[in-house]
């Protein structure tokens, strides 16, 4: 009998070790053999743990399941009060569009043999058999943009590295994910390391480079183990090393660890911390992938960019670019969070509306109240009301909104929320994650708090202050960290007028 | 207070063991805290030392990272997630309760030096919110009786 319990992070959150400990258990009391695998998740949060039978017509779904359910799941799967047919049929996990998450859950993380048989280094082997300009135009076809936030297209990006001259470059993972709301990078790395691996290398082919890093924060040590095995297995099957599959060019890589610096996101920041600094941001001018690590050329890419290359390589640039709307190409995944009744990873092409995505498929509040606001892209985002929820999912799109995608990151709150309280919130983060190099963003901050502290207590003349604090932040700024927190505070103010005047009025 | 032989020489080995890496400093700082539970201010200057940099290069470091602590904290880490998505689901008053269930008003050490309670910025639990991390066990959907219960485990 073959059963698999996530050993994803939020699955484990859940429950998921001792669920996993009770089936080992019950199965040998009933002398029935069992081949557990730890699995990545598919994302579907709210089923978690989510434990899968493998039977003769695919693999049957169950969940939430509790330790309590072990026995009647061992004896009687069938009639199993949490059975939920088919994984791949539940409507939600079928709806979707999985390129990038397509072995996440699916597969043994760490099992490179798995990872091959579903399709694992496919697109490595391609890419080791094309030369530099076929690479690079492979990627510019693709219309792939970094997945961290600002967007940027990663063909250009890498074009830019391979054109440097240089006796050594790098290749950075931005495995930071300090936006709230998102876990897009840890549940790839936890589910599907290999993928992050392959295309790193692939990344490195393509630019010259053979040293990789993987920059991950220190609040995900699952992450952190996972990626830190498959390396070591990757470099014992000879994927990396020397000489990549034996007949590529030298690719190595390593994992660090983040020390719980928001800011060290920030790719000047990230690569300062790599190199055993202080994470301040760095001036741009130079471009890291010019002077990046160690003031070599560097690429740094978001996990999701690196791990979609594998899938762009092994299935054709033009497949990827077929998916998506405008300028926004392929597929996102969305990371549904906050107080909605189905949250997780829902991976598909672009263009869905913020509407359908909280509506139908996060399947509106959990508390059963009405949504109130939605805020898209990490604490740097703006919160939208409802009466956006037209914006298709795109970087255009919800630029046009005066928002931002971001990571992707979509956390929904019910009518219940104070945006005043959220907009002050913003300013705290920003205060206390502020990398002090800038003074808009350093004090700007601290009084962006004292400020929305007056209004609260009724000081109608404090708006005009914020109003004026913000624009100073988002104009003087070196980084998104101070120019951004205005998105999140502003759209709270422009858009929810009414959690700004209310204690106005009580006070007059 | 740590023996200062046993200290030097321990520490020396920890630094050994990560220099032959680019970049060594966070490892090291990392590997310190593992092996203390904080950075002592005595490390700093033989980390200095080994590394060529200032004492104020490293201090500046160590100071930096949220990570880093400059004393040990209690017998029990309980970090509640304090960021939006969190708030959604009702981490505002988790963050209360779990307070008020050790008798801290703030964050901070119980003054028995059992639990330490720290906000932390999203554990990537969003979705299975509000979440806390308590030792190394991470909580889904906590409450201050699960995390009462994980600290006493
Ligand atoms: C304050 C701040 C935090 C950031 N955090 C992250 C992060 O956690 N992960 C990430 O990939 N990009 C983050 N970014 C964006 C990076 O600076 C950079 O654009 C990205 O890593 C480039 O990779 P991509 O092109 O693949 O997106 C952050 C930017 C800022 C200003
Ligand atoms: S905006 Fe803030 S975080 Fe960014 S460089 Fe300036 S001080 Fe640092
Ligand atoms: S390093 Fe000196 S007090 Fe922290
Ligand atoms: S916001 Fe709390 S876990 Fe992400």
């Amino acid at each position: 009998m073959k059963i698999y319990v996530p050993r994803d992070a939020a699955a484990r959150s859940l429950g998921a070790d001792k669920v996993a400990n009770a089936i080992v258990l019950e199965a040998t009391k009933r002398g029935v053999t069992v081949e557990l695998v730890r699995n990545g998740s598919r994302g579907m949060v709210w089923l978690e743990p989510l434990v899968e039978i493998e039977t003769a017509q695919g693999r049957t779904a169950f969940g939430p399941v509790t330790v309590a359910d072990v026995p009647a799941l061992l004896d009687a799967p069938d009639t199993h009060p949490k059975a939920q047919g088919p994984v791949e049929l539940i409507p939600w996990f079928a709806k979707q569009t999985r390129l990038t998450f397509a072995r996440v859950g699916l597969i043994d993380p760490l099992s490179l043999s798995d990872y091959e048989a579903h399709g694992g280094l496919a697109g490595l082997r391609r890419a080791l058999e094309m030369d530099g300009d076929a690479l690079i135009d492979e990627m510019k076809l693709s219309g792939l943009r970094g997945r961290g936030g600002a967007g940027f297209p990663t063909g250009i990006k890498w074009d830019t590295v391979r054109l440097a001259q240089a006796d050594q470059k790098y290749i950075v993972c931005n495995a930071d994910e300090g936006d709230s709301g998102t876990f897009a990078d840890r549940m790839l790395m936890e589910g599907d390391p290999f993928t992050l691996i392959e295309g790193m290398a692939i990344a490195g082919v393509t630019v010259g480079a053979t040293k990789g890093y993987v920059y991950i924060r220190s609040e995900y040590p699952d992450a952190i183990h996972q990626m830190s095995e498959a390396i070591r297995i990757a470099r014992m099957n000879k994927l990396l090393g020397p000489s990549l599959l034996g007949t590529g060019p030298a690719f190595d890589m390593e994992v660090r660890v983040g020390a719980g610096a928001y800011v060290c996101g920030e790719e000047t920041s990230l690569l300062n911390s790599l190199e055993g600094k202080r994470g301040t941001v760095r001036a741009k001018p130079p471009l890291p992938a010019l002077q990046g690590l160690f003031g070599k050329p560097t690429v740094v890419n978001n996990v999701i960019s690196l791990a979609t290359v594998p899938w762009i390589f092994a299935n054709g640039a033009q497949a990827y670019k077929d998916f998506g709307l405008g300028r926004s190409r392929g597929t996102i995944p969305l990371q549904i969070a906050g107080n909605v009744k189905f949250g997780g990873l829902f991976e598909t092409a672009f263009g869905m509306s913020l509407g359908e995505i909280v509506n139908d498929i996060a399947g509106g509040t959990a508390t059963g109240r009405p949504v109130k606001a939605v805020q898209v892209g990490g604490p740097l985002g703006a919160y939208f009301p409802v009466s956006k929820f037209a914006t298709p999912f795109g970087y255009e799109e919800f630029d046009g909104q005066g928002g931002l995608i971001g990571h992707a990151g979509i956390v929904v709150f019910d009518d219940s929320v104070d945006m005043l309280q959220q907009a002050r919130f913003a300013m705290e983060f920003c205060a206390v994650e502020s990398c002090g190099k800038c003074t808009p963003c350093r004090i700007g901050a601290v009084r962006g708090v004292e400020t929305l502290d007056r209004i609260a207590q009724g000081d109608a003349a404090a708006m005009p202050l914020l109003v004026d604090l913000c624009d100073t932040m988002r104009d003087g700024s070196l980084c998104a960290l101070g120019g951004f927190t205005p998105y999140p505070v502003m759209s709270a103010v422009t858009q929810f007028p009414d959690d700004f005047a209310r204690l106005r009025e009580a006070a007059e | 207070m740590l023996d200062t032989a046993d200290f030097t020489a321990r520490l020396r080995e920890i630094i050994a063991e990560h220099l032959p890496l680019e970049g060594p400093l966070l490892p090291i700082l990392h590997a310190v805290q593992a092996e203390w539970g904080h950075v002592p201010e005595a490390a700093v200057p033989v980390i200095a030392n080994a590394l060529n940099l200032g004492r104020a290069e490293v201090h500046g470091v160590v100071t930096f990272y949220h990570d880093f602590r400059h004393v040990p904290a209690g017998r029990t880490v309980v970090k509640v997630c304090a960021a939006e998505a969190c708030q959604a689901q009702g981490g505002r008053d988790l963050v209360q309760a779990t307070l008020k269930a050790f008798g801290l008003k703030d964050y901070g050490t119980t003054l028995d030096g059992k639990v330490t309670v720290e906000p932390i910025y999203c554990l990537g639990l969003c979705a299975c919110g509000p979440a806390a991390l308590v030792g190394d066990r991470l909580l889904g959907r906590a409450t201050a009786q699960s995390i009462g219960e994980e600290v006493l485990s």
